[in-house]
């Protein structure tokens, strides 16, 4: 899979989230040929772990599956999963980019039974769920993953349990030799679309995330509540497995935050606002969510969804960014803090609290190859001395999925301009 | 014309400014986005014993409640623990500006005259540089009988058993009251007071003409 031909037509695209699958196919659709890299083993991205969009609460699987169809009918596009870029060479219309690919021990032949799976006994991490359970070590990414193919994890290669999982495979389709391999594939033109990734929650120290166990992420929260997720889709805090019925919001959890990220993530009003939604349809009776603001930020065009929530009588806003959280003798977090209205202490006890937290571009503290200009965020920024590498989607700055669809839209845009330049030279 | 008079008379309706340009690190109170992470961090029980939190001292001088302002007791009961710095999104130097705004009302004489912070440090500060060294009986004495002499005999009843353990324990020794320890050379101490007064004395005259 990982043969190929690649030349200075080539649009090489880094990350296959939203961002990376629109400018991928954006291109190619224009006829470019196009070559999608994505270091996890299957496409998606931050998009895909996901419970629900706002503003209309579908579920992403939509947005993926028309996505994931234009993607199997174009031939133009080839996808490198594992993979990483180690390297760029040369400039505008002539890179040479050098490409890490893992092996996932498993190749073409793979029909996605689920031998393999049942045979193997041991457990890892599953960082699809953001680590909230574990899945065995032969697995498929997740349920919608493309390619949809199993991999084996690399912990249990050279143990009993590989073998197992070799024997159990009726298709031939487990290759325990696979080697990791460096490729190098030419590009006229490169979209740098590796998005975000969650703010460290545990370096807000005041909120106690690491330290207790009923303060969770706004990202695990979205796992808690999807069907797919590793509870099923119930809302049960991590402590004792209680329903967690009084949720609390934390907004700006290391965002608007010179001690932390100075940018506003954007999204992280919406998503709480759409959260809330999620409490009240698992718990009709008795769903209750509270959520500390600073100021609500609905971006865009989505005050009416605000609107909405805020006439909802289980939700309360609290104007107040929350000094600290505690934990009482029952386990249950609680938020303290001062009411900016009428400045009044507060000491509140929730059953979980969940702290929305900000977007860090993936690119932040690693050394993209060749020179990119960034902000002070570490948001790519578009710049002349960049060459043909365009940054596209939350790599660029904080955005929604639409927006993000947006930007990858018009890096694919700048890209087959490069490329196009580059074929009428050669013509 | 009084200092107040004259710098109300200056910053007529701006209130900010005259904070900006007279309080030590005025210039960072705009910079508040009234969050409230201020106010949740102190660790004194302001709605007891303070009017006003920082986050709304600052919303106040925006709003140009000089008189509420500079009267209040709030930024002298601040106790320097650091918090809200530590926690301000903004990094605002509240902690600093909570002293620079007191210093600022003592200095044009709106400070709340017996409010007990302002009346210790001025008692602190008399004390100690009267010999060059503290006495700490002749200062808490002083404090005990900031509010009349029946008060202080009151006070001093109720600190008795303390005052009793730090005799015993050496820490106390009812001799200091009749003069007690010196610096050596007091004189020399005096002169650089004096001079250190004239520095700051020409360097706040220029800042209030300023």
């Amino acid at each position: 899979m990982t043969e190929h031909v690649a030349t200075n037509e080539t649009i090489l695209v880094v990350g296959g989230g939203i961002s990376g699958m629109t400018a991928a196919l954006e291109a190619a659709e224009t006829g470019k040929n196009v070559v999608l890299v994505e270091k996890n083993p299957a496409l998606g991205g931050r998009t895909s772990q996901l419970y629900r969009y706002f503003p209309k609460l579908c579920h992403p699987t939509c947005g993926l599956e028309i996505n994931l169809r234009r993607l199997k009918g174009n031939p133009r596009v080839r996808v490198l999963t594992l993979a990483e870029v180690s390297g760029i060479e040369g400039s505008t219309g002539n890179y040479t980019v050098s490409v890490k690919v893992k092996p996932r021990y498993v190749n073409e032949n793979c029909t996605a039974c689920g031998e393999c799976e049942r045979a193997v006994e041991t457990m890892v991490d599953d960082p699809f769920n953001y680590n909230l359970g574990q899945h065995k070590a032969a697995f498929l990414p997740n349920a919608m993953a493309y390619p949809q193919r199993f991999v084996l994890d690399p912990s249990i290669i050279g143990t009993p349990d590989a073998d197992k999982a070799k024997a159990a495979c009726k298709y031939g389709a487990i290759d325990l030799d696979m080697k990791e391999e460096t490729i190098e594939v030419k590009a006229g033109a490169v979209i740098w679309a590796t998005g975000w990734q969650p703010y460290d929650a545990a370096k807000i120290q005041p909120y106690g995330y690491g330290r207790y166990k009923n303060v969770i992420t706004s990202v695990e929260f979205e796992r808690l509540s999807d069907i797919h997720g590793p509870t099923g889709g119930k809302i049960l805090r991590p402590s004792d497995g209680k329903e967690a019925k009084n949720v609390a919001f934390i907004q700006c959890a290391g965002s608007r935050d010179e001690n932390h990220l100075r940018h506003c993530s954007r999204i992280c009003c919406m998503a709480s606002l759409k959260q809330t939604h999620y409490v009240r349809e698992k718990f009709p009776d008795g769903g209750k969510s509270t959520i500390y603001y600073i100021d609500i930020r609905a971006i865009d065009r989505f005050e009416d969804f605000y609107q909405k929530v805020q006439a909802d009588p289980t939700v309360t806003f609290i104007k107040s960014k929350v000094a600290k959280v505690t934990e009482d003798e029952n386990g249950n977090p609680v938020c303290h803090g001062v009411d900016t209205e009428g400045y009044k202490r507060y000491t509140t006890a929730h059953d979980l609290v969940v702290l929305a937290v900000g977007m860090e571009p993936s690119v932040k503290g690693i050394n993209i190859p060749g020179h990119i200009a960034s902000d002070s965020s570490g948001f790519i920024e578009a710049d002349p001395a960049n060459g043909a590498v365009f940054g596209a989607g939350c790599a660029t700055n904080a955005l929604d999925v639409n927006r993000a669809v947006q930007s990858a839209t018009a890096a694919a845009l700048r890209a087959i301009q490069v490329v196009n330049k580059v074929a009428k030279a050669e013509a | 014309m009084s200092a107040n008079t004259a710098v109300a008379e200056k910053y007529r309706n701006n209130f900010l400014k005259e904070i900006e340009e007279q309080v030590e690190m005025g210039d960072w109170v705009k910079m508040c986005m009234q969050c409230g992470v201020c106010s949740g961090s102190c660790p004194t029980n302001f709605q007891s014993a303070w009017d006003h939190p920082p986050q709304e001292l600052f919303m106040m001088i925006r709003a140009g409640k000089r008189e509420e302002v500079l009267t209040s007791s709030s930024m002298w009961n601040c106790t320097s623990c650091y918090n809200c710095i530590v926690r301000c999104p903004r990094k605002i130097p509240i902690t600093h500006i909570m002293h620079g705004l007191a210093e600022y009302a003592h200095r044009i004489g709106m400070a709340p005259k017996m409010q007990a912070t302002r009346f210790f440090s001025g008692l602190f500060w008399k004390n100690a540089t009267h010999t060059g060294r503290v006495n700490e009986l002749k200062l808490s004495l002083g404090l005990y009988f900031k509010d009349g002499f029946v008060q202080g005999v009151k006070n001093g009843m109720a600190m008795q058993s303390v005052a009793l353990g730090l005799v015993k324990a050496g820490r106390l020794n009812v001799l200091e009251l009749f003069g007690g320890h010196k610096c050596k050379d007091q004189k020399g101490i005096h002169a650089m007071l004096a001079k250190a007064y004239e520095i700051e004395r020409v360097r706040k005259a220029a800042k209030m003409a300023g």
